[in-house]
């Protein structure tokens, strides 16, 4: 690594190590949130400073605002009629396709991991390839979820009766703190996969995987909309998004188990009866993951429909 | 044409209701601490019934004790044990399921065919379904083994007792809980019948507690610090009060709550079979129904002739003696409901929509309300958009498939729907758009064990029924 500066930006370290005679400058990237498939700074304009593990800047992350929040909302809203309409199969090939950008630039999450989280460059590559698998993982689950989770029920009497889970709609998440890149596809990959649309709030400290992440959605073909990521204070945002109307679901893993936050952010939530999913203790994010974050999102649709009662002459056909 | 029908009422001697009834806690029928009783009367007739020994906090703390001391044992005995245990209580009460329909009829209000032949097979049902699934929870797709919680603090409606009873408790036993349950204030004795079903059935002491009261009482069960599951059906505006109080805990919840149901009839439906449907919609158990369809969303070429053929049916229904066999609409539960029921009509007709009530006699004593519907609602009238919980429909039109599903998706509720049409591409379609947790197409109303019932949006969370109710009880 250079020593020629003490100033460094994860995008750019290779190529500053690489120039060790320091001849060239390298570009910084600004990062900007993910809104609506586009790349908005905040509309409040502050930023704060992002630094590693051991307290070097690594770049400005935008501080978004509670307007922000409600913008990402409306974002979220207008793409989930498409989003929850598309196939199982097509919403599948997209979170595929996220894996193999993802995979493409896999060096980059190496750097933006390692320096975030302050891993080894072996333990950080060992991460990000965890996040590949995972959003592999998901995208195999978005047109299995329903036999899974649905299904015809035998009632007594003449009428065919089907369940299906239907997303929820759109979804808050407070995005983990600690595991800023794979706890965040893990909560992250499940809520889209079953055709919900997201507000993210990333991780606080280490917010630059998630704006990278950003950058490879907005290139998978992923409807834009369909993620927004907010990067700044979750306790200043997710009180908007807790308590806004249109949010049909929130996910606090992010706010910390037993912290006054989560309990706040439950009871705004509310006010509209969204479905909250709590804050666990300690969770082990290399660890497999089940059904239950593809659920927890999930309302059951029952259609009843009579069928008639052809034989009942007692014709055995 | 008019029907004449001489009286058919159904014999009260089938059932001997107690002067009074004490709280049932750890298997026995025990006084209130504070010696507190109320009464509940027939809605009627406004006979006073019963006294029935109000639960204070104490005797929440009590009752939630002693589902615990219980819960150790009973979540230990194997499945195959619990399952029969249901199964005797599901034979028990078909035994004595004439009984119970005549002491509902009494206690609710609804028509003796009602509880007869809808309430009472549903609860054998439910009861006889969650018990098989005690022994086969391995295969329920949680897992291997997966647990139960402990004890569930479950608080019920008036306007389905017993059958409320029967989907709290079912799922919640074969799972290996132990409950503590309130009942509706205005209907509290089904449920302490049922307390009398646990003891014949030899149920261990403690498994079930049955603690009437009012909504004070529920509040204590449901801020219970050693209870591990909520379970609440009713109003939304309680069920957000719930979700507000169980906010920070570890409380598994899951909320049954209101509905604005639309009821959506095409141009090309059989006229007289979506008349059938809209008023099993909006006047079964005198529109008293979560589920029920209180908004008619009718296409307006057909209009004018579908109000025409629904007004000469709500002609001939029969409003009065609810143990009448030949009785359609029975009392309205309370003298309350009956208040607020009053107030939204009187609303809709200040707000200009125009009501129109069928032709019958009301009773001079108890609490009645004559079938009613409301034209000319636009979507903004409080009667489109209020949960009436009463025999009030609400006629809104469409031209197209699009604007009824917008129409019927304009609401904060979104528990039930009907679609009224005979081209089934557009049954699934529109099903598909509606966000319901229920859509019957071309039928209405009707409940099975096996099928999940449970809303979108602010009409809750969880699913009762089926595989599904069996998450709201076990801890995955």
């Amino acid at each position: 690594m250079s020593e020629s500066t003490d100033v460094k930006q994860s995008d750019a370290k290779q190529s500053d190590a690489k120039q060790s005679d320091a001849r060239r400058l390298s570009v910084f990237k600004t990062y900007k949130l993910y809104v609506g498939g586009k790349f908005p700074r905040s509309e409040s304009g502050r930023v704060y400073e992002v630094q590693d593990s051991k307290g070097t800047w690594l770049a400005n992350a935008p501080l978004s605002s509670r307007k922000d929040a409600r913008d990402a909302v409306v974002a979220a809203r207008k793409a989930f009629g498409p989003w929850s309409g598309a196939t199982a199969y097509n919403r599948g090939q997209i979170l595929y396709r996220i894996a193999e950008m993802l995979e493409g630039r896999r060096d980059q999450f190496v750097r933006d991991v390692a320096d975030a989280e302050g891993l080894s460059k072996s333990r950080a590559a060992a991460v990000v390839d965890a996040a590949v698998d995972r959003w592999v993982w998901y995208a195999g689950w978005t047109d299995k979820i329903a036999q899974i989770a649905g299904g015809g029920n035998p009632v007594a009497g003449p009428y065919f009766n089907l369940s299906t889970p239907e997303p929820t709609g759109v979804v808050a998440v407070v995005a983990p703190q600690d595991s800023s890149f794979l706890g965040l596809v893990s909560v992250l990959a499940p809520v889209i996969a079953t055709g919900n649309t997201t507000v993210v709030v990333a991780s606080e400290k280490s917010p630059l995987p998630a704006l990278t992440l950003g950058e490879v959605l907005a290139t998978s073909d992923l409807p834009g909309g369909v993620v927004n990521i907010l990067t700044g204070r979750a306790a200043e945002i997710a009180p908007s998004l807790a308590a806004h109307q249109d949010v049909n679901a929130i996910d606090l893993t992010g706010a910390g188990a037993g912290t006054d936050l989560a309990r706040d952010l439950e009871i705004a939530a509310a006010d509209n009866l969204k479905r909250v999913l709590r804050p666990s203790s300690a969770t082990d994010w290399t660890a497999p993951q089940g059904t239950e974050r593809l659920t927890a999102f999930l309302e059951t649709k029952t259609v009843w429909h009579p069928t008639g009662s052809l034989g009942a002459s007692g014709s055995a056909y | 044409m008019t029907f004449e029908y001489a009286p058919a009422p159904e014999s009260r001697a089938v059932v001997d209701i107690a002067p009074s009834y004490g709280l049932f806690i750890d298997g026995e029928f025990v006084e209130a601490t504070d010696g507190k009783v109320f009464k509940t009367v027939s809605p009627s007739t406004e006979e006073v019934l019963s006294e029935v020994a109000l639960a204070g906090q104490e005797d929440v703390d009590r009752a939630v004790r002693a589902a615990r001391r219980a819960f150790q044992k009973w979540s230990a005995l194997p499945g195959s044990e619990r399952a029969k245990y249901l199964f005797r209580i599901a034979r028990i009460i078909q035994e004595r399921s004439r009984e119970l329909a005549v002491l509902e009829t009494l206690d609710n209000g609804k028509p003796i065919k009602e509880t007869r032949d809808a309430d009472l097979p549903l609860v054998a049902a439910h009861f006889f379904y969650y018990a098989g699934w005690a022994d086969k929870l391995d295969h329920a797709g949680y897992g291997a083994n997966p647990r139960p919680l402990g004890v569930a603090g479950q608080v019920i409606p008036w306007n389905f007792p017993l059958l409320m009873l029967a989907w709290k408790i079912a799922p919640a036993l074969a799972t290996g809980n132990t409950v503590v349950l309130k009942p509706a204030e205005t209907t509290p004795l089904s449920a302490l019948f049922f307390a009398d079903i646990c003891r014949q059935a030899g149920l261990p002491r403690g498994v079930v507690n049955i603690i009437p009261g009012y909504g004070d009482t529920g509040a204590a069960l449901v801020g219970h610090p050693d209870v591990n599951k909520v379970a609440f059906t009713g109003s939304t505006a309680v069920g957000k009060g719930i979700a507000r109080s169980v906010a920070g805990t570890n409380k598994k919840v899951t909320l049954e709550l209101g509905g604005k149901g639309a009821n959506i009839v095409f141009d090309d439906a059989p006229i007289d079979q979506a008349v059938e449907g809209i008023v099993t919609g909006i006047f079964f158990n005198q529109g008293q129904v979560c589920c029920a369809g209180s908004r008619l969303l009718v296409q307006e070429s057909i209009q004018d002739e579908l109000l025409d053929a629904l007004k000469r049916r709500l002609s001939t229904l029969r409003l009065g003696d609810p143990l009448d066999k030949n009785t359609d609409i029975g009392a309205i539960n309370s003298a309350e409901q009956l208040a607020r029921i009053k107030a939204v009509a009187d609303t809709g007709e200040a707000e200009g929509a125009e009501r129109w009530s069928a032709p019958c006699e009301l009773p001079s004593s108890g609490y009645w309300f004559a079938p009613t519907l409301f034209t000319n609602v636009t979507q903004a009238h409080t009667v489109a958009r209020d949960e009436i919980f009463g025999p009030v429909l609400s006629v809104l039109s469409f031209r197209t498939p699009d604007e009824a599903v917008a129409k019927a998706n304009n609401t904060q509720y979104g528990l039930s729907a009907g679609i009224w049409t005979e081209k089934g591409s557009r049954i699934l379609a529109v099903a598909n758009k509606l966000r319901a947790g229920v859509v019957w197409a071309n039928t209405f109303n009707k409940f099975d064990p096996t099928s999940p019932f449970g809303g979108y949006k602010e009409s809750g969370y969880g699913r009762e029924g089926g595989r599904h109710g069996l998450e709201a009880y076990l801890d995955v």
